[in-house]
């Protein structure tokens, strides 16, 4: 076998400029997901909020929870430094809105975590094994999925009371059901591929042939749906902190301030509007990503 | 079709059933008993009061017993609403919930069909892409945030419509409601019709058809929009749950006497019969509708027709 410098002097004196690189098919889905402009400038927004969301103390003069008594319920101003505005009691707006940034991003990133180990393993595990396994496994999911399952959070919210961390677990734990199907797909066609056969032949454990030769070969559609994922998550945390369900004062989420929004609308339409466009323009992010993820790594399905 | 129908049957019966275990079962391990008062109760008064409950009784005995009182309908007294049934409170709230929701759904169905048809057959057109736009957009911003901003546009701004409120159940209070639990759905289906559509008009059929010289009208009105809806069956269930799930925070912004002010009431005070006794409603609603919708996409589609 040559080495890297051969192959280099060879093309050289072939008149080619120098070394080829191979492209990998990961190299290849990104040059396309760069090319595709929706989805680079939904990158660069929310590279903007999730950065803005992490120095929200740097951005603001003021804390998330601190009462400014001179300006209860003002517009945006920005001569007194609340740029967006104070809420009804007193507190500036921009920095609630980072701070609910946060609150939200985490939810969103958290429970799709959840889901995504819950799913992926779900999955993997039902298509790989086949057959009586595979058959109760995903009948079990359309159970699942035939239930109302807002109103499942909900009642979970109210049995085991309003903790942040178990948001987390609800929504991963309800989230998970799309991606097991997806998997489990992707799995069933991969699963008499030879390279499987040869690592059964070898004496590879299930185990590791699972997350070993299987997982990595079903990335693809995973990422996509996981892009999906985290917008629903936002949403779905938003909602609940709508109906007062979900994170508790003094935290706040963009669901808890859009909430406080919709009570004043008549007399402060700031305290709607702003964080409404905050979590409309995260949504519509992480959508336009999600659909260039999916031109980018199948780019048969254009 | 019978072997499918049962099939889905099979389906639907353990859903249900695992529904009301996993209600029963919450019920049980909920921090603090429905009796837990700041003073103790005289034992023997206790004891009664268990005893007239069947708390006294071993779990198992709770559980059939529970069933057997669910399957007649009956789901206890609520908790925080004194001297009202958990049966009678979903009663109370069923006519404005079933009122705005059918409309919701009945609306979505003509609109959502509406649009996606008419932007796939000029697909690639600006009048396509503005339609899909703004369906991207309608999906995009929840529910939550386009009520309080139809209310304010149509109750305040235009003062045409009251911004909330249901007076004597007027129809001019039921609009603003109504439109805001069907725009995502509108927006979904125009969005689903239209991909489907799209395929069907380049499938093989549609070419005979139009290769044997019909008008164009009776192809897509009598070949393409049969196949170009099967999607759109199969997505009312979902859009039904969906309606549901949206009337709680719809229901409670415009301030309606439904079901979902109930429930987040309910939620809030921790009433748990009132919740449970929602959730398995809603649960049984839509696992039955899962059920018709299956069927009749059975029906409908050749494929599983002939199996």
């Amino acid at each position: 076998m040559m080495n890297k410098d051969q192959k280099t002097a060879m093309l050289q004196a072939a008149g080619a400029p120098g070394e080829i690189e191979g492209r990998s098919l990961w190299r290849d889905a990104r040059i396309r997901l760069f090319r595709n402009k929706a989805a680079v400038g939904s990158m660069i927004i929310l590279a903007i909020i999730t950065l803005m969301a992490i120095f929200a103390p740097l951005l603001s003069p003021f804390a998330y929870d601190q009462i400014d008594w001179g300006y209860i319920q003002e517009g945006p101003n920005w001569e007194n430094g609340h740029i967006l505005g104070t809420d009804g009691n007193g507190r500036d707006i921009f920095i609630r809105i980072l701070y609910g940034a946060r609150v939200s991003l985490a939810v969103g990133l958290l429970a799709t975590a959840v889901s995504l180990v819950i799913g992926v393993t779900y999955g993997a595990v039902a298509g790989y094994f086949g057959g009586r396994i595979d058959n109760i496994m995903m009948r079990f999911v359309d159970v699942l999925y035939s239930l109302p399952f807002m109103f499942f959070v909900i009642m979970l919210m109210v049995v085991f009371g309003r903790n942040i961390f178990l948001i987390f677990v609800a929504l991963g734990a309800v989230e998970w059901l799309t991606m097991a199907r997806i998997v489990r797909g992707q799995t069933l066609s991969l699963r008499r591929r030879e390279f499987i056969e040869a690592a059964h032949a070898t004496g590879v454990s299930n185990f590791k042939i699972i997350f070993r030769h299987i997982i990595p070969n079903v990335l693809g559609p995973v990422i996509v749906y996981m892009t999906l994922t985290i917008p629903q998550v936002i949403l779905t945390e938003s909602f609940l902190s709508f109906l007062g369900l979900g994170v508790q004062e003094p935290l706040t989420s963009w669901g808890v301030l859009i909430s406080e929004g919709a009570k004043v609308i008549e007399a402060a339409t700031w305290m709607l509007i702003y964080p409404a466009i905050f979590l409309a323009l995260t949504l519509f992010c992480f959508n336009f990503i999600g659909d260039g993820l999916r031109d980018a790594l199948d780019p048969k399905d254009r | 079709m019978l072997s499918y129908a049962i099939r889905r049957l099979m389906i639907a019966i353990p859903t249900l059933f695992i529904v009301i275990t996993v209600a029963f079962f919450m019920m049980r391990i909920a921090p603090g008993g429905p009796f837990d008062q700041e003073r103790a109760l005289p034992p023997e008064i206790e004891k009664n009061i268990k005893a007239a409950y069947d708390l006294d009784k071993p779990l198992i005995e709770q559980y059939t017993i529970y069933i057997g009182k669910i399957l007649r309908g009956d789901f206890g007294p609520s908790i925080k609403i004194r001297d009202f049934s958990v049966a009678e409170l979903i009663m109370a709230g069923a006519p404005a919930s079933m009122q705005l929701g059918l409309s919701a759904i009945f609306l979505a169905l003509i609109f959502g069909v509406g649009f996606g048809t008419y932007a796939a057959l000029r697909q690639n057109s600006t009048v396509d892409f503005v339609v899909m736009g703004v369906a991207m957009v309608g999906i995009a911003i929840p529910n939550f945030v386009m009520a309080p901003l139809l209310s304010l546009v149509f109750g305040l701004y235009l003062s045409i419509l009251p911004t909330a409120g249901w007076g004597d159940g007027g129809i001019e209070y039921k609009i603003l409601p109504i439109i805001a639990l069907a725009l995502p759905q509108i927006a979904y289906i125009a969005r689903l019709t239209r991909g489907s559509m799209v395929e069907v008009l380049h499938s093989n059929y549609i070419r005979t058809a139009r290769a044997k010289g019909l008008r164009e009208k009776l192809v897509v009105n009598r070949h393409a929009i049969k196949g170009a809806l099967l999607p759109v069956v199969s997505y009312l269930g979902p859009a039904t749950a969906a309606v549901m799930t949206g009337s709680v925070v719809i229901e409670t912004i415009f301030g309606v006497p439904g079901i979902g002010t109930y429930f987040v009431k309910a939620a809030l005070n921790r009433d748990y019969p009132l919740v449970m006794g929602v959730v398995i409603v809603y649960a049984v609603m839509i696992i039955f509708l899962n059920f018709l919708v299956d069927t009749v996409y059975g029906l409908l589609d050749p494929k599983l027709k002939s199996r």
